[in-house]
């Protein structure tokens, strides 16, 4: 009658077991267990590369209520390591719908799990921090196969993301009759990034993350957008040299999210990770220079450390209302902006998409 | 920059008596609003008229004046308290229109008075029909496509333009007759062609019917710096087409995608910025449920009903940030309360859905339209928490109160598919219980979207709970299947019911409680503010633990400086309390019983007690997290209940302050000491409540006191009442006797009346408790016959210990007996009463609250006939409507008082003798508000069961004034003058009266002729005034066919007050209710009672009007 699937577990390298059951792929999935406090948003979620290699738990408990349509992906491909949910939805209903989330789940090999307690995960991760975990059908209340299982939850490392989520070759978006030509440096970038671009008139160039500084600059971009991504921004060593080229161009760069830490760590400064990150679609940030305070969409387990660049360098211009952390930066020593935050939203609030047109009126100056 | 240094005083202007559509939710917006101010160290004036709020409360405000919201009255206390300020978003649109008006005339500039929270041109942009046009236009959002049209062909074209179906609305026709909806062009030039003959001005609207849409709402909060945020959206179970007020609603809203989540956000915010609204603010959209193409139906630029839902099914306190945002403070610099750590400008994030489901009065009303449409009917909500849907519906049918525990509605049983399926694209109250029904028999979702265009998301779900008993009823109860139910919020007996077999071979399971923290989680929040589900973490129990363990290191600190070591055992801690709330507002039981429990938690918390609120009414003060210790959002239900005291483990429970619907927990709290628990029912014994209530246990009480009570019988069937009428003698009353307050009960006058009564009461218009009854014994309901006993109806609410009481005052009610006590005016205090008939009633006072062993409070109701002979009504061992405005105006804290008897302290320890306290200088005079505007059909005729929604209070030092005060409050409008202002014409009186009144009205027709009125009578009544030499003009009965006729008169514009008592009413095609209506649709000031008529042509004789009076400041009483 309701039938819940194969009975699945999580199990934490804490020990905490979750008992659950199966949807989308079966398998043991290991990965960093993180949480999303989104409401909506979920298919921009399980699409959005910064995901990648982690547990994504949603904390509202009804998930593929409207079910799932081919517009609203970020990506390609899914490039989360697994999906926990309380609740999935068999009968979704929206006049875009094509299927259901458990099917979608499926195609893209993404194992999920759910009717777990999420709200108890979430404050666990909440207290403990965000740590390893596996989505596993082996049931790890029998101690063997709980101790194999923690062997490798404990080896697990999220390595070579930007490597795993960036394209493999240059791809071109729009004719070069367009105004201007942007090129998007894809450390995993969400496509919203280049259709804001493109709505601007925008040639888009969207180029695999080790590109180099002179292929960069044979496109004669009139802007340099660095992307959203995964994983730690320290691991990218080449990416942070050839971003050091770059800032010596006068090229206008803004660069979102992991674009945001990778810059700062070219200028020297350093990035930290937090106890849990910055995951959902309702983090306030503050413009310290209007004052202001916009509602934004993140995505972000590590952050620039304000402090760490230098007064000549560049200058913190935005910060998170709850946690004071570094979420924007203005460089004076090159012709760039970026943010921790997600203005190109999907899922999430539109309120700061006009820092696109503001890159737009910097490459116009230029 | 914080507050404002120019603000120092502020007026609060509230939003009056209740009625349909202005609730409590403004009790509780306005109690936030004057905490916040006063937090802030300025200076509250508040009025406000309705006295049975919180925010008229002493403690709430520096001045507090219970005076009619008029704008004479507050041109006056603006001129005497001369505030610099006035805050106008908080008191629902009577607030706000009344704000507005005082701005645009000039009057708050003349006065140096600054209008905080909104300016005229927000107002003005939001509320103007054209005008929201073209703001809206003007930033791209669109509006319903309509057009004025004054010929068909234009009809058509605009019709081709917009794309059908279109709506027709023909200019000033009543009710929108002829009017329609066009799906071609044939049918438009049909309905056209009829509108534009019917108008009177040949001007149809044609409006792109959007019924069908889906309807969105968002809770927007933006400060004067320009932050903006959205709070909370919700999606309405009912598509465009009924009224939100009257919809299901979930939130958040479900079955959006980001996109079109985002659309609509946006689309918000833009609205809210370029209204430059700085507070809150609704905005209501329909979506097209297969595009992206939506509609902006509706700004509400202010708190409102869907902001208070907002507030509580996030736990963001909108009106508190709203008040802040008022006098200066920006969302940045204004900590949010729950997590202490952020800040207000942030959206709060759920992990649970909200399921908030309107109550409807129509058990009351049982000939009133039930269909729903643009005009709200409910009269109050509940709202469930659950983190599915199913659970928190299912939580919602059993807190609405209406007898049952499931979807499973009893009487709908009974009813054909066919005729079942034809009512559903009507939408009525009982919609989503006959989906529900059809879905049991297995009709289509898709079948039923057709017919509803309801989401199917929502259908499946309930379509699950279908599936789901269908499971429970076939085979053997598993685990599994208990499990699920368990997840999809049924009780044990529902399961127990359903599955036909007990649970001795299931794993029961007790629920948990997860805390609302607006974050979802993310931040470590302190809110003590929970609902239940099942899982394994009980949050409140962490809650409780941890907040026991730093009590215990603080009282050790303490104890090791003072050098003494204390073992943890010798240790004693806070005793709890549960205080059980009133659940939803409805007729019978309002926002007074809130003003009961809230007090009784200060006066829980003032005597040391940690004191918890278990209720599930979200417009309220008592649901506010941070009124008591702790809050449990949950059903007011054996299992729910027992749920919480297995968490909380009290010392003690309340059931006295939250009306009927905490009164009726008492049996299973009874049930559960037996079993074992230790807690304490405090005050009044179960026992005693059943001797009150049980019809013959109490005849024994009154036997033993020697107290009489008019004689009566108890009956099952027609024949037995006729019996028992023939040897009682007309005219008797009649009621259920399973209910006291009134529920169905009637005056039979003759035969055919309690023919009429039977059919009402076991017919199909089955009310809450027969389901209930039908659900715990299907067996038949006894009626209560009494003889009716003619005259004054006195009202006593006393405190009682034990061995002493009190009785703050007698009130005496202007109408006679047998129109119901919440509908008569209320005077305090009595002013007709000889002192040996107020000696006789103390003396019954005391008797039967020492018989019945009274501790706190008890209600008696009696009558005093001609001879001065008392007799006893009812008695309610429990707080009553009258509290709060006895408390108010004798000055004694009654709930505060019996609270403390209740946890020992006696009246004598509090330093109040025994017996009637002394009267106050001050006389109050209590005037019920109906609703009947909003509610088609209902009979306006006042008898014994209760009609109004709410009351306002008229307070001075002579009874006229008071009086005078009490009528303008309710909105009577008064003239005194013979000659209309505007027509120049006389203004007139249309008397028509049933037989047994005839004698009587001649001194009242004499009355309103020597003030120079124009009188106006039935052909009977004519005659009878003419021949006592009282000149009255003859008018037709509607059945005579001529002119002018009763209704024709009441159209013409020269009646100012009807009198109108009919011996027969309630049925709408009567005569005498037709033209009741009539008066109410022409807005004309209806009389049904001699004795109301005979109270205001006595104000009217002392020719005064507001202005003349003096106002009071209830703080110096």
């Amino acid at each position: 009658m309701f039938n819940f699937g194969r009975r699945a577990y999580l199990l934490l390298a804490d020990s905490t077991i979750y008992d659950g059951y199966s949807f989308g792929a079966v398998g043991n999935a290991f990965g960093e267990v993180v949480f999303t406090t989104g409401l909506t948003g979920y298919q921009e979620t399980l699409t959005d590369p910064s995901y990648y290699g982690q547990l994504v738990t949603q904390t509202f408990p009804l998930i593929g209520n409207y079910g799932v349509n081919y517009e609203d992906f970020e990506s390609n491909r899914s490039a989360v390591g697994g999906y926990i949910v309380r609740e999935w939805c068999n009968m979704p209903s929206n006049f875009r719908s094509k299927g259901n989330i458990d099917d979608f789940l499926k195609k893209q090999n993404i194992i999920g799990l759910h009717s777990i307690d999420t709200r108890s995960l979430t404050r666990k991760i909440r207290e403990i921090g965000v740590m390893n975990g596996v989505i596993t059908n082996q049931d790890p209340h029998v101690e063997s196969v709980k101790q194999e299982l923690l062997g490798k939850v404990f080896r697990f490392n999220i390595e070579q993301s930007v490597e795993n989520t960036t394209c493999k070759e240059i791809e071109i978006y729009g004719s070069e009759s367009r105004k201007y030509t942007v090129v998007l440096m894809d450390y995993g970038y969400k496509h919203n990034i280049r259709r804001e671009l493109e709505r601007r008139g925008c040639r888009v160039v969207v180029m695999p993350a080790n590109t180099k500084i002179d292929e960069i600059l044979s496109y004669k971009p009139n802007g340099i957008m660095l992307s959203n991504g995964p994983g730690n921004p320290e691991d990218n060593i080449e990416i942070i040299e050839t971003l050091r080229a770059i800032c010596k161009t006068n090229i206008p760069i803004f660069g979102i999210c992991l674009g945001h830490q990778l810059m700062c760590l070219a200028h020297g400064g350093r990035t930290t990770k937090l106890k849990y990150g910055h995951r959902g679609a309702n983090q306030p940030v503050i413009d310290l220079q209007s004052g202001k305070t916009y509602v934004t969409s993140q995505n972000h387990g590590y952050a620039v450390v304000g402090d760490s660049i230098g007064k000549d360098i560049g200058q913190v211009s935005h910060i998170n209302a709850n946690d004071n952390t570094c979420e924007g930066v203005r460089y004076h020593n090159c012709n760039a902006f970026t943010v921790q935050f997600h203005p190109e939203a999907h899922g999430g609030p539109l309120d700061t998409t006009f820092l696109f047109d503001e890159f737009i009126e910097r490459l116009t100056k230029n | 920059m914080p507050l404002r240094n120019d603000i120092k005083k502020v007026l609060v202007i509230g939003s009056g008596p209740i009625i349909i559509g202005q609730a409590a939710e403004f009790d509780y917006a306005g109690t936030q609003a004057c905490r916040a101010l006063k937090q802030e160290g300025l200076e509250v004036v508040l009025v406000n008229s309705n006295p049975a709020t919180i925010m008229t409360d002493k403690a709430m405000a520096d001045k507090i004046y219970i005076e009619p919201l008029t704008l004479p009255v507050l041109r006056k206390i603006i001129e005497i308290e001369k505030p610099d300020s006035v805050l106008s978003t908080l008191g629902g649109q009577t607030g706000l229109t009344l704000s507005m008006q005082l701005a645009k005339e000039g009057f708050l500039d003349l006065h140096n008075v600054k209008l905080l929270g909104a300016n005229p041109e927000t107002i003005h942009k939001a509320e103007d029909r054209q005008a929201f046009k073209d703001t809206m236009e003007k930033i791209g959002e669109p509006c319903i496509p309509s057009k004025v049209v004054e010929t068909l062909e234009d009809a058509v074209l605009f019709a081709e333009f917009i794309t059908y179906p279109v709506i027709v609305r023909p200019a000033f026709t009543l009710g929108g007759t002829g009017g329609g909806i066009a799906k071609n062009e044939e049918e438009l030039r049909d309905i056209a062609t009829n509108g534009l003959r019917l108008s009177p001005i040949t001007q149809v609207l044609i409006e792109k019917c959007i019924s069908g849409w889906k309807e969105i709402e968002f809770e927007v909060i933006r400060d004067r710096k320009g932050n903006v945020i959205t709070v909370c959206s919700m999606e309405n179970f009912d598509p465009v087409g009924v009224h939100t007020g009257d919809s299901i609603v979930i939130a958040p809203a479900v079955t959006l995608t980001d996109r079109e989540y985002q659309m609509l956000r946006t689309a918000s915010l833009n609205i809210i910025n370029e209204l430059k609204v700085e507070g809150g603010c609704n905005c209501q959209f329909a979506l097209h449920p297969k595009s992206y193409e939506y509609a902006v139906i509706e700004v509400n630029p202010r708190v409102s009903r869907s902001s208070a839902l907002a507030s509580k099914a996030t736990g963001y306190p909108i009106a508190k940030v709203a008040t802040r945002i008022a006098i200066g403070y920006t969302l940045d610099e204004i900590v949010n309360q729950v997590t202490g750590k952020t800040f207000a400008c942030f959206e709060p994030s759920l992990d649970y859905v909200v399921v908030k489901f309107p109550k409807w009065a129509f058990d009351k009303f049982v000939y009133a339209k039930r269909n729903l449409g643009t005009q709200m009917k409910a009269t109050g909500e509940i709202m469930a928490i659950g983190v599915n849907f199913e659970q928190a519906i299912m939580k919602a049918a059993r807190s609405v109160e209406l007898g049952i525990d499931s979807l499973n509605f009893p009487k709908l049983e009974k009813i054909e598919t066919n005729s079942l399926l034809e009512k559903l694209p009507e939408a009525d109250d009982e919609r989503a219980f006959q989906i529900f029904e059809l879905l049991k028999r297995g009709i289509s979702t898709q079948k039923i979207h057709d017919l509803t265009m309801i989401d199917i998301w929502f259908l499946e779900k309930l379509n699950n709970l279908v599936k789901l008993e269908k499971w429970l009823s076939d085979g053997k109860l598993t685990q599994e299947k208990y499990d699920i139910a368990k997840k999809f919020g049924y009780l044990d007996d529902t399961i127990e019911r359903i599955a036909s077999q007990n649970l001795n071979d299931v794993e029961t399971k007790t629920a948990v409680f997860k805390m609302v923290d607006t974050c979802a989680g993310e931040f470590k929040a302190e809110t003590p503010y929970f609902y239940s589900t099942f899982d394994k973490e009980n949050e409140a129990k962490e809650f409780i633990e941890s907040k026991r363990e730093k009590e215990l290191l603080d009282l050790r600190r303490n104890s090791n400086a003072l050098g003494i070591q204390k073992t943890q055992d010798d240790v004693i801690v806070k005793k709890t309390v549960i205080v059980f709330g009133s659940g939803p507002i409805r007729i019978g039981q309002g926002i007074e019983f809130d003003y009961c429990s809230v007090h009784c938690v200060w006066a829980l918390k003032e005597a040391g007690y940690e004191a918890v609120i278990c209720n599930n009414n979200p417009e309220t003060v008592s649901t506010d997290f941070d009124t008591g210790d702790r809050l449990y959002f949950d059903p007011l239900t054996k299992e729910d209940v027992r749920a919480i005291i297995d968490t909380e483990n009290p010392y003690g429970v309340v059931v006295q302050f939250g009306g009927q619907t905490a009164i009726k927990l008492t049996k299973h709290l009874v049930e559960m000491q037996k079993n074992g628990y230790t807690f304490k029912i405090l005050g009044t014994s179960a026992d005693s409540i059943d001797a009150a209530e049980d019809r013959e246990r109490f005849d024994e009480v009154l036997e033993k006191c020697e107290i009489p009570r008019p004689n009566g019988f108890t009956i099952i069937n027609e024949t037995e009442a006729l019996d028992a009428a023939a040897k009682l003698g007309f005219p008797v009353l009649m009621r259920p006797s399973y209910v006291l307050g009134g529920q169905n009960m009637i005056i039979a006058y003759t035969e055919a009346d309690i023919s009429e009564y039977i059919k009402v009461i076991i017919g199909n218009n089955a009310s809450s408790e027969q389901n209930e009854k039908t659900l715990e014994t299907k067996s038949q309901n006894p009626v209560l016959i009494d003889k009716y006993v003619i005259g004054t109806e006195v009202e006593v609410d006393a405190i009682c210990d034990g061995t002493d009481f009190l009785i703050p005052g007698i009130m005496e009610h202007i109408e006679r007996a047998g129109v119901h006590s919440g509908d008569s005016i209320s005077v305090y205090p009595a002013q007709n009463l000889t002192t040996k008939v107020k000696e006789t009633i103390i003396e019954y006072t005391r008797k039967l609250a020492m018989e019945l062993k009274v501790i706190g409070l008890v209600n008696i109701q009696y009558v005093v006939d001609r001879f001065g002979n008392v007799f006893v009504i009812e008695v309610n061992p429990r707080s009553s409507r009258t509290v709060p405005y006895i408390s108010k105006v004798t000055g004694v804290p009654m709930v505060d008082i019996a609270t403390k008897i209740m946890l020992g302290a006696t009246l004598k320890s509090q330093g109040y003798k025994s017996g009637l306290y002394p009267e106050s200088e001050y006389i109050a005079v209590k005037v019920p508000v109906f609703s009947f505007e909003k509610l088609q059909d209902v009979d306006t005729m006042l008898g014994p069961e209760m009609k109004s929604t709410g009351e306002c209070l008229g307070i001075a030092k002579n009874f006229p004034d008071a009086l005078l005060k009490g009528l303008v409050g309710a909105g009577y409008d008064l003239e005194h003058r013979s000659i209309n202002r505007k027509t120049g014409e006389r203004n007139g009186v249309f008397i028509s009266v049933r037989n047994e009144d005839k004698k009587e009205i001649i001194e009242i027709a004499e009355a309103f002729s020597t003030l120079g009125f124009d009188l106006y009578a039935t052909s009977g009544t004519a005659s009878i005034l003419n021949k006592e030499m009282i000149a009255t003009n003859s008018v037709y009965k509607i059945s005579e066919n001529k002119e002018p006729n009763t209704l024709t008169l009441l159209e013409s514009g020269k009646i100012h007050y009807l009198i109108s008592t009919s011996a027969k009413g309630r049925i709408p095609e009567r005569d005498s209710v037709k033209m009741r209506r009539k008066a109410i649709e022409r807005s004309i000031c209806s009389l049904t009672s001699l004795d109301t008529a005979r109270a205001l042509a006595k104000v009217l004789k002392s020719r005064k009007t507001i202005n003349d009076v003096e106002m009071v400041d209830i703080t110096n009483i």
